[in-house]
């Protein structure tokens, strides 16, 4: 055989090891959450608040998580809507193209995204004080926000980049502005790309526990008030991990399992709305 | 002002980075009539058509310097509303590009954005205009389906409903048939020449023979120089520069 048909085939074994390599681990996640949760899960883990003294009771379940972490991340995401959405119609369509402004901004959104969750946290936690907010959901919800921020708006802005410049010039043709143009033809046509970010960014804020755990704070009741502690999913499994019983740790894998049905329930969902708002695309 | 014809271009210059894209070029446009903007490729046809509605705005490192007056404006004047200019002409593209909506809505974007709300004028609007186009009966039963599902000649049309509707009195094509296949490209072909009885239709093509079939007036330019321009007999059979007699026989191309 000669070199070239060698390093053909020596390179296609690799990426089959490698592709098998992501599709095992996500196998062995969801098994290793399957198995040590099911047990733990019951109907009261999602229908009933935890009993039993402190929040790492054996009795009940982990609905205040549940609600807290649905209201916060829901909470969080509308947040860094407001924010990202017009940074990203600024970059495409307002600022010069080329501009020092929009490379200095792609470039502050990369390294946010890189900064560690926990910073989010301590620097939330910092705004909080300074406001002389407690630990509570809006806390939360500001911490989560700043997380997710960079994610969704840099998510958004390569899909809005994608959008032909000739459809931007149709639109101005016709005598629109530029903010007609960018709400009524970039965000349609970018729509599918747009969701997609959000839904993402939703999944990573309602995953994140370092963010959370200053800023939220966490509770056994289910969240009323904004200026409340509320409790998360990923806090709730942290504690019950770390329990020395063996019944809570079980219980922090059915939570787990929770966590993940509720992101597994986003991820089909932005699928299908993906779907859904393709069909007035322009190719 | 000075110029009785709808577009009149006076010393024009325009610069691309360190590139001179068009050279100092005055001419007036003739009213109701078709204009084809001849040249190679690359030799400032499309910056001379995108300049008439300041869409080379957009272009980045551009730098334009002279007068071009649309009615008496002079629209590069920092203080002319380039909305309202653009809205006097259409554009049709080199390739279609129907906004990522329904056909319907295509059609009214430009009424739409111009304050007209009443959902029946709006009705009349869009089917008035895409009979202008030649488009009605082919799409009359499915207004509401995706722009982007009927075939790039229709989009093509559709585009032509969609400047037209916005009420211009010019219409802008740059090589408006180089995407589409014969019996399209012939469909738009048939429409100017009926609508140039109400428009002033301004054509960027390298296609001799098209210019024959529909112009006017040819407008001839080379490497950003507007050699000559005339009526289309004049230039199209019996050209005065040597370049122009060169480019038609085609020994430049």
């Amino acid at each position: 055989m000669d070199k070239r048909k060698i390093e053909e085939s020596l390179f296609k074994v690799l990426m089959v090891i490698s592709t098998f390599i992501i599709l095992s681990s996500l196998v062995l996640i969801l098994a290793t959450v399957i198995i040590k949760g099911l047990p733990a899960m019951n109907l009261a883990m999602i229908t009933q608040t935890p009993k039993g003294g402190f929040y790492l009771g054996k009795e009940g379940g982990v609905l205040n998580a549940i609600v807290g972490s649905v209201y916060l991340a829901t909470g969080a995401i509308f947040l860094a809507i407001l924010i990202s959405l017009p940074v990203v119609l600024y970059l495409n369509v307002y600022a010069k193209k080329g501009s020092r402004i929009i490379t200095f901004t792609r470039f502050s959104l990369d390294v946010l995204w890189g900064v560690p969750s926990i910073v989010y946290g301590a620097f939330g936690f910092t705004i909080m004080l300074f406001f002389g907010l407690r630990a509570s959901l809006l806390g939360g919800i500001i911490a989560v926000s700043l997380l997710v921020l960079p994610i969704m708006t840099r998510a958004m802005d390569e899909v809005i980049r994608m959008v032909p410049k000739e459809l931007l010039e149709a639109s101005y043709s016709l005598g629109a502005t530029k903010l007609e143009t960018a709400l009524k033809v970039v965000v349609r046509q970018a729509l599918p790309g747009i969701l997609t970010a959000v839904l993402i960014a939703f999944g990573r804020g309602i995953g994140d526990a370092a963010s959370v755990i200053f800023t939220a704070g966490f509770s056994d009741f289910i969240p009323y008030s904004l200026l409340r502690p509320a409790a998360t999913l990923p806090l709730a499994i942290f504690f019950q991990l770390g329990t020395p019983f063996p019944e809570v740790q079980d219980r922090a894998y059915a939570s787990a399992f929770i966590l993940t049905i509720i992101i597994l329930i986003i991820s089909i969902a932005s699928r299908v709305l993906t779907r859904k708002y393709t069909r007035n695309v322009v190719k | 002002m000075e110029s009785q014809t709808h577009i009149s271009v006076q010393n024009l210059n325009v610069f691309y980075r360190n590139q001179q894209a068009l050279k100092n070029i005055t001419i007036d446009i003739p009213d109701k009539k078709i204009i084809a903007i001849i040249g190679p490729s690359g030799c400032g046809k499309t910056t001379l058509l995108k300049s008439f509605n300041r869409l080379i705005d957009s272009v980045d490192g551009i730098r334009v310097s002279g007068k071009v007056f649309v009615d008496g404006e002079n629209i590069f004047d920092p203080k002319a509303e380039v909305t309202r200019i653009r809205k006097k002409m259409g554009l049709l593209a080199q390739s279609p590009y129907p906004l990522p909506m329904s056909i319907y809505d295509n059609v009214a974007y430009g009424p739409r954005i111009h304050g007209l709300k009443d959902k029946k004028k709006l009705d009349g609007v869009v089917e008035h205009y895409l009979k202008e186009s030649s488009l009605w009966d082919e799409v009359k039963d499915r207004l509401h389906t995706p722009a982007s599902r009927i075939s790039v000649g229709q989009q093509q049309r559709l585009c032509l409903a969609r400047g037209l509707a916005v009420e211009p009195e010019i219409i802008l094509a740059d090589e408006p048939t180089s995407a589409l296949d014969p019996k399209s490209s012939q469909r738009i072909e048939r429409s100017f020449l009926r609508l140039k009885e109400e428009y002033t239709i301004i054509i960027v093509t390298h296609i001799l023979r098209q210019a024959k079939r529909l112009a006017d007036y040819v407008v001839f330019l080379y490497c950003g120089e507007l050699i000559e321009h005339g009526p289309a007999e004049d230039i199209l059979e019996n050209p005065k520069e040597e370049m122009t007699k060169e480019y038609i026989n085609g020994v430049i191309s």
